[in-house]
């Protein structure tokens, strides 16, 4: 399978799932590379996120991949000559690893208060992460239900950063995914008191089940 | 990023439309820049990134060396009420920065309804509403666009407004701005010198009389302006500027395609049409040149479609050969081809089948009206036979649905051209049943129906505006007779139709009007879920203006008229003759086949049209 690893940072991250997809279908034939179409009325051309990224979200290891047919190729210098702002391809690459074994992915948080840090906020935070259950509540097609997310972080570290505090942690990429912003959903339900202004979310990495760096 | 922004921009819809940073935005170093352009687009992004309009102009300022213009559109509600507790002034999405940092306020103008839009995007960047409260050369507001020919509405608000083609006077204005900028002159010298330069109206240059009945008594044209203001027009398209390179959008617009302008004008006529007036004489742009602006175009964007646009594409006299060419390009590249505005008649077989092996786009008419009487009347040159014709071959090719548009409340309507529509729906159905290729996928026929709005530089301009209370009543007609099964029936709103009347053939009283209506929360008014019609009779009251009188009165073709300083080069003679043709169901035969001496080729060098 074919593969291309990108960055989403800057403008960009306000860009919608499938804006991007459809960002890169046009990418690709403004480098002058056809996509593999497949057949029929209305020819589409092949190409996947597999995990989407949240509006507003950024990313260091986002995961195209693509359909082309077998005597062409590109090149990440081909394809960043016609990217917008915020959107850097960083390899390009063949893969025989299925997209099922992208398990784990590592994030961080940054967490802006404008009173600057509460005091007792990172040992309130570090509290309930370590709880063994974290409910919050998820819009459904039934209506709110409440879901269990802690089983679904892995790990997490915090660090004060300056003014900001810095969460680092590790949780499901896949069935299911932990978006991290919930965590701050969480620490609103159980500690109001930390709630941040502001949050900033970056993937960093991603993993197969084993902790090797997906490919 | 603006740190305020970054926080409020997850809790909007679509936040992409509101950073810039697309492929193919033009970035420069506002150190090195000695004017700077903030082109506003008085409605969405989404909307405003399709106008091929604004993409033009916006090259053709770039181009210019010192020049550097932006974009701006208008934010959505939530984004609007975001920005305004968050005390965020409206910006230019390259930069960033307030428009009330810019030298030059740009608008193009495009739909009545969104005149509001201008108001409150002035607001929204703290820019004093009115055009005689802003003291210096900065800020200069400036409009144009395909409904500036009757700019009076927004007299009060806009210092200049540019009438016609914008290619080639933009840069003489920019030009004599960046002079006065340097030189130090005062606002009125610059307005002074800039209504010389041909197309531009300033409309602090000429008074408007009003009698007690607010009928317009004189327009005192101050010294030094031009009497009347004709329109530019741009005389060989194939050496005008066209943005090949444009921006491509992050987030999906309305047209999200690459689009090429074939032509401008049209041929036709058609009496209620403004824009098949305004846009007169017809001229093309040779296949050649199509044909390489479309390559260079999608290799730049990326698109996988492209739409070969105008007012009536089929009526391009070289359509067979570009359609070919375009073709043969496209197929094997997976890009689609559409054609928009194809007429019934010389709808070719073979374009269509062609078409077909790209993408299944749908089968859409414009017959306007439900008899051929009434068709003749609007000169509306489509028969009966040519649509269930097209129709007979589409259907055995395998389309299977039907949008067709006709309007209500044309002059000289009758009942029995409201039922004709009915009638001529039930047809399209019996042509289905006859033809159909497969008829267990079923038919589907979309019918629309809007309330005619008599227009500034047509036939119609003159003509009452039916009251909303009868348009809903033939509306009830039609549908009562409508075959309901296989049939979708919508029709327009009456009320927005009514406004758009109103502001269409306003004067400069309708000022006062629009500014209560913007203090009552109006804005975003062609949006449904926005349209605040209570909110607008209420600023009529507040204002004593009655919105009758420029509906269901009508105008005098003695009267003065509001627009009457402006010239789109079709004389008021040829006007008026339509009319009365109009009245008589008599048509009028289209440029190519025989000029009809509209008087619009007295724009052209050399003085004969190339229809
Ligand atoms: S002068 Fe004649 S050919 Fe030219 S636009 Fe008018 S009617 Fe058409």
């Amino acid at each position: 399978m074919r593969r291309m690893r990108f960055q989403k940072t800057g403008k960009a991250v306000w860009m919608s799932h499938l804006d991007t997809m459809r960002l890169m279908q046009r990418a690709f034939r403004r480098a002058g590379v056809l996509l593999h179409h497949s057949q029929g009325y209305t020819p589409h051309a092949y190409v996947s996120l597999p995990i989407p990224l949240s509006v507003g979200m950024e990313s260091l290891c986002e995961i195209l991949e693509y359909e082309l047919d077998a005597e062409l190729t590109i090149t990440p210098e081909q394809i960043n000559k016609v990217l917008p702002e915020g959107i850097l391809v960083t390899d390009v690459y063949e893969s025989d690893v299925k997209t099922k074994h992208l398990c784990l992915m590592d994030a961080e948080l940054l967490l802006f208060y404008d009173q600057g840090i509460p005091e007792g906020c990172v040992e309130m935070i570090e509290a309930l992460l370590s709880r063994e259950e974290l409910l919050i509540e998820k819009r459904t097609k039934r209506g709110p239900e409440e879901a269990d997310i802690r089983p679904l972080l892995k790990s997490y570290r915090l660090e004060r950063s300056g003014e900001q505090l810095r969460i680092f942690c590790t949780v499901c990429a896949q069935n299911p995914s932990l978006n991290p912003m919930l965590l701050i959903q969480a620490i609103e339900r159980y500690a109001a008191s930390c709630k941040p202004d502001h949050c900033r979310c970056r993937r960093l990495e991603i993993y197969d089940e084993n902790g090797k760096v997906f490919r | 990023m603006n740190n305020k922004l970054e926080r409020i921009l997850p809790n909007v819809q679509k936040p992409a439309r509101y950073v810039g940073g697309e492929y193919g935005q033009t970035v420069k170093d506002k150190a090195s820049v000695d004017l700077r352009v903030a082109f506003c687009f008085p409605d969405t992004y989404e909307i405003g990134m399709s106008n091929l309009g604004m993409r033009i102009l916006y090259a053709v300022m770039n181009q210019m060396d010192g020049v550097w213009c932006e974009r701006v559109f208008a934010p959505w509600a939530d984004m609007e009420e975001a920005m305004i507790q968050n005390d965020i002034p409206l910006y230019a999405l390259e930069s960033g920065d307030p428009i009330s940092d810019f030298d030059m306020i740009a608008f193009t103008i495009g739909y009545e309804m969104s005149y509001t839009n201008v108001l409150n995007m002035l607001r929204l960047g703290n820019i004093p509403l009115h055009a005689s409260e802003r003291k210096g050369l900065s800020q200069m507001v400036f409009a144009g666009g395909a409904c500036m020919y009757n700019p009076e509405p927004l007299a009060d608000f806009v210092d200049f407004f540019c009438i016609g083609e914008g290619e080639e006077m933009t840069p003489e204005i920019l030009n004599l701005y960046r002079k006065a900028k340097r030189e130090g002159w005062t606002k009125d010298a610059f307005l002074c010198e800039v209504c010389k330069i041909e197309g531009v109206y300033v409309p602090s240059l000429y008074e408007h009389i009003y009698g007690d009945q607010g009928e317009l008594l004189e327009i005192r044209v101050k010294e030094g302006a031009p009497k009347q203001i004709r329109k530019r027009i741009i005389q060989n398209l194939d050496t005008a500027l066209y943005p090949t390179e444009g921006i491509v959008p992050n987030l999906e617009i309305v047209h999200d395609r690459s689009n090429l302008e074939v032509m401008r004008g049209c041929i036709r006529g058609c009496r209620f049409c403004q824009a098949g007036f305004t846009y007169r004489p017809v001229r093309p742009r040779s296949p050649k040149l199509l044909q390489k602006q479309a390559v260079e175009a999608l290799e730049f964007s990326g698109c996988h479609e492209i739409t070969l646009s105008s007012l009536s594409t089929s009526d391009y006299y070289a359509l067979e050969e570009l359609a070919g060419g375009m073709l043969d390009y496209c197929t094997p590249r997976k890009i689609s081809l559409s054609l928009p505005s194809l007429r019934a008649d010389n709808f070719s077989r073979e374009l269509m089948l062609k078409l077909q092996q790209v993408k299944k786009s749908g089968l859409t008419f414009a017959p306007e009206a439900g008899t051929q009487r009434l068709r003749d009347a609007i000169n509306k040159n489509v028969t009966e036979e040519e649509i269930l014709h097209t129709c007979a071959i589409a259907f055995s090719g395998g389309w299977n649905s039907v949008k067709l548009y006709f309007m209500l409340g044309l002059p000289t309507e009758t009942d029995e051209d409201v039922l004709g529509i009915a009638d001529l729906v039930y047809k399209i159905y019996q042509t289905w049943r006859e033809n159909a290729s497969n008829k267990k996928r079923g038919v589907r026929i979309h019918v629309a129906t809007a309330f005619f709005v008599p227009k500034p530089f047509t036939p119609f301009q003159w003509e009452k505006q039916i009251t909303p209370e009868e348009y809903l009543r033939r509306t009830k007609l039609l549908k009562a007779n409508m075959p309901a099964k296989f049939v979708e029936y919508k029709y327009h709103e009456a009320d927005l139709s009514r406004l758009e009347a109103v502001l269409a053939r306003g004067d400069r009283r309708l000022g006062a009007v629009l500014e209560e209506a913007v203090n009552r929360g109006c804005r975003l008014d062609a949006w449904d879920e926005y349209f605040n019609y209570s909110a607008w009779c209420e600023a009529f009251d507040c204002c004593k203006i009655d919105p009758d009188h420029y509906t269901v009165r009508g105008f005098e073709e003695g009267e003065l008229l509001p627009w009457q300083t402006i010239s789109d080069g079709v004389s008021t003679a040829f006007l008026s003759r339509e009319r009365k043709k109009a009245y008589a169901s008599e048509t009028t035969a289209d440029c190519r086949s025989q000029c009809a001496g509209c008087g619009a080729n007295c724009l052209l060098e050399g003085g004969k049209c190339n229809a």
